[in-house]
């Protein structure tokens, strides 16, 4: 058996913590996956809090979290109708279609 | 301690009439007059009870968490007159282009409250908390217009970018917290001594996220979008406001939890700076709409205030905090211009729009041309005594490469302020613009055009005040 330690924690964090990022650039097809990675980012900083709290005993970085989870509900929020505000607009949510802005 | 109440009274207050403003909106029926009317009266309230904040010493309440000095009370006082003037410049404009609603203003006091928040922050958590309430509200802003498909564009793109440098900031802010055990700012600069490479990594993070909020180079791509899609009055406030925040939290991380690691941490401010104030300069060449060239010209100046930040002493933290304060003066006197180029209840914001100007507006084009000598940096305006400062702590720490960078991309970025000089003054004239403009716009161009013509006469009256903030 392995000991699982905190670097393990550590590496999980970061690599859903890339997939995000990753998820931003290279998506060029529907909004709603940039709103899944932004998600995922948050998801990792989650982790990475925890496991930090845990390890250290130190209580602040779960309660850290919990604001964490609901400031990412009112971002899903507001994002999902400000997509469906652009969507009403425009007739889509493609991400290559939106350049109306630009020079 | 209950005492500890008496500190933040401001943001109790702004935070009751906040929700008492947004009970009344939705019960009356068309309230938007009134609830507007209201938001001014309580920023007007708001101001006294932030200067009867003792401010001479640092205070910490809440368990620490909480800060007030010299420097919060000072940036609060610019937030909330900055608000207000920007809410006198706009009501006419929300009413022409029909979004004279009462969230308008209701979103803009919740702004504020999370920028007020910002700026005393002492703990990550409450740092945290604040910047999501102003960014939370600014999303709603900018798409404000919600049946222009410019706006919704551009609240969309400033969703999804500052959506990621939260993301970015947080995941420093678990780095910084795991690394050195405490969210506390004043307890992580004590308690990274074995674990420095870990609480470097994070403070990299936390500094991109910053660098999005102010749009510095390479973080800037959203900037220009979000200005030119945005209802100009609500690109008046992202001009503004956030800046002067995200900029005081600027000065907060790196003056105290990161204070020890001034070697990292200056290279990289450097490198933001440099890069922020050539391609600000480069970039708002070839720029045919106002407001564009507003959002490089702003990220040009934002180069020259973390300039001052990259000093390290306190010289330099009190001249970015002059600089930020003439800027503020500078882009409420420029957007007011803007709002004032109207022609039949359409709004027009091209240079080409411009051609011609001094023939018919003589008086606008003359506050037009103080504004953009002085966002030039031309002696004797304002904005020539704000890069001065700047260049002046950065050549007593001999960072002489930075100076001159700075000077070239000065030269530079004349080049376009005078090219809109020249098509005021010496190209073919258009038809009128209208000229019935409302009291709050005419009040503001005419206070800052002032201000920023008469500073010369007595530039210790802000220097005075500056100089009080000692962090370092």
């Amino acid at each position: 058996m392995i000991d699982i330690g905190i670097g393990h924690y550590l590496v999980l964090g970061a690599i859903i913590f890339l997939i995000g990022i990753v998820g931003i650039f290279l998506n060029r097809k529907n909004i709603i996956v940039i709103l899944m990675s932004i998600e995922l980012i948050l998801l990792a900083v989650n982790i990475n809090l925890v496991s930090f709290s845990i390890f250290m005993n130190d209580i602040s970085g779960q309660i850290f979290t919990l604001f964490i989870l609901t400031v990412a509900a009112a971002e899903a929020a507001i994002g999902l109708a400000i997509i469906v505000v652009y969507y009403r607009n425009s007739g889509t949510i493609r991400v290559e279609e939106i350049e109306k802005l630009k020079g | 301690m209950i005492t500890d109440i008496y500190y933040v009274i401001p943001e109790i207050f702004l935070s009751l009439s906040l929700m008492f403003l947004l009970l009344l909106g939705v019960f009356k029926k068309d309230g938007s007059k009134i609830v507007y009317n209201l938001s001014l009266v309580s920023l007007i309230i708001t101001v006294p009870l932030i200067l009867n904040v003792p401010s001479d010493s640092e205070t910490l309440i809440f368990n620490d968490s909480y800060k007030i000095d010299y420097l919060s009370n000072f940036i609060k006082i610019l937030i909330v007159v900055s608000t207000l003037f920007v809410l006198l410049t706009s009501s006419q404009y929300l009413k022409l282009i029909k979004i004279f609603n009462m969230e308008y203003p209701i979103l803009i006091l919740s702004s504020i409250l999370g920028m007020m928040v910002m700026v005393s922050s002492n703990d990550l958590i409450v740092f945290y908390i604040g910047l999501e309430l102003q960014s939370l509200a600014l999303y709603v802003l900018a798409s404000f217009n919600r049946d222009n498909i410019l706006s919704s564009e551009s609240g969309l793109k400033y969703f999804v970018l500052s959506a990621l440098s939260s993301g970015l900031l947080l995941y420093g802010c678990s780095l910084v917290y795991g690394f050195s055990s405490s969210t506390n700012f004043s307890q992580i600069s004590f308690n990274y001594e074995q674990s420095i490479e870990g609480v470097t990594f994070g403070m990299v993070f936390i500094l991109v996220g910053l660098a999005f909020k102010i749009s510095a180079v390479p973080f800037h791509m959203w900037a220009p979008d979000v200005y030119q899609g945005s209802p100009t009055s609500v690109t008046l406030f992202f001009a503004i406001l956030p800046k002067i925040a995200a900029l005081t939290v600027f000065i907060r991380f790196l003056y105290s939890p990161f204070v020890n690691l001034v070697d990292q941490w200056q290279s990289i401010i450097i490198f933001l700076s440099i890069a922020s104030m050539l391609f600000g300069a480069i970039a708002a060449i070839g720029q045919k709409n106002l407001k564009r060239l507003a959002a490089y010209s702003s990220i040009s100046h934002m180069g020259y205030v973390l300039a001052g930040l990259s000093a390290g002493t306190n010289q330099g933290i009190q001249s970015s905090v002059l600089y930020i304060s003439i800027y503020l003066v500078m882009n409420l006197a420029l957007f007011s211009c803007i709002l004032m180029l109207k022609k039949d209840n359409k709004y027009y914001e091209n240079i080409d729009d411009l051609s011609g100007l001094s023939k018919n507006h003589p008086l606008l084009s003359f506050s037009l041309l103080v504004v953009l000598f002085s966002l030039a940096g031309i002696p004797p305006l304002a904005g020539f005594f704000a890069k001065f400062y700047v260049f002046a702590a950065v050549i007593e720490q001999s960072m002489f490469f930075l100076a001159i960078v700075g000077l070239m991309s000065t030269v530079v970025a004349a080049f376009y302020y005078l090219r809109i000089i020249k098509v005021i003054y010496f190209d073919k004239e258009i038809d009128k613009f209208d000229t019935d403009h409302n009291l709050g716009l005419k009040i503001s161009l005419t206070i800052t055009t002032i201000l920023i013509l008469i500073y010369f006469i007595y530039p210790n009256s802000l220097i005075d005040f500056v100089s009080k903030i000692n962090l370092v």
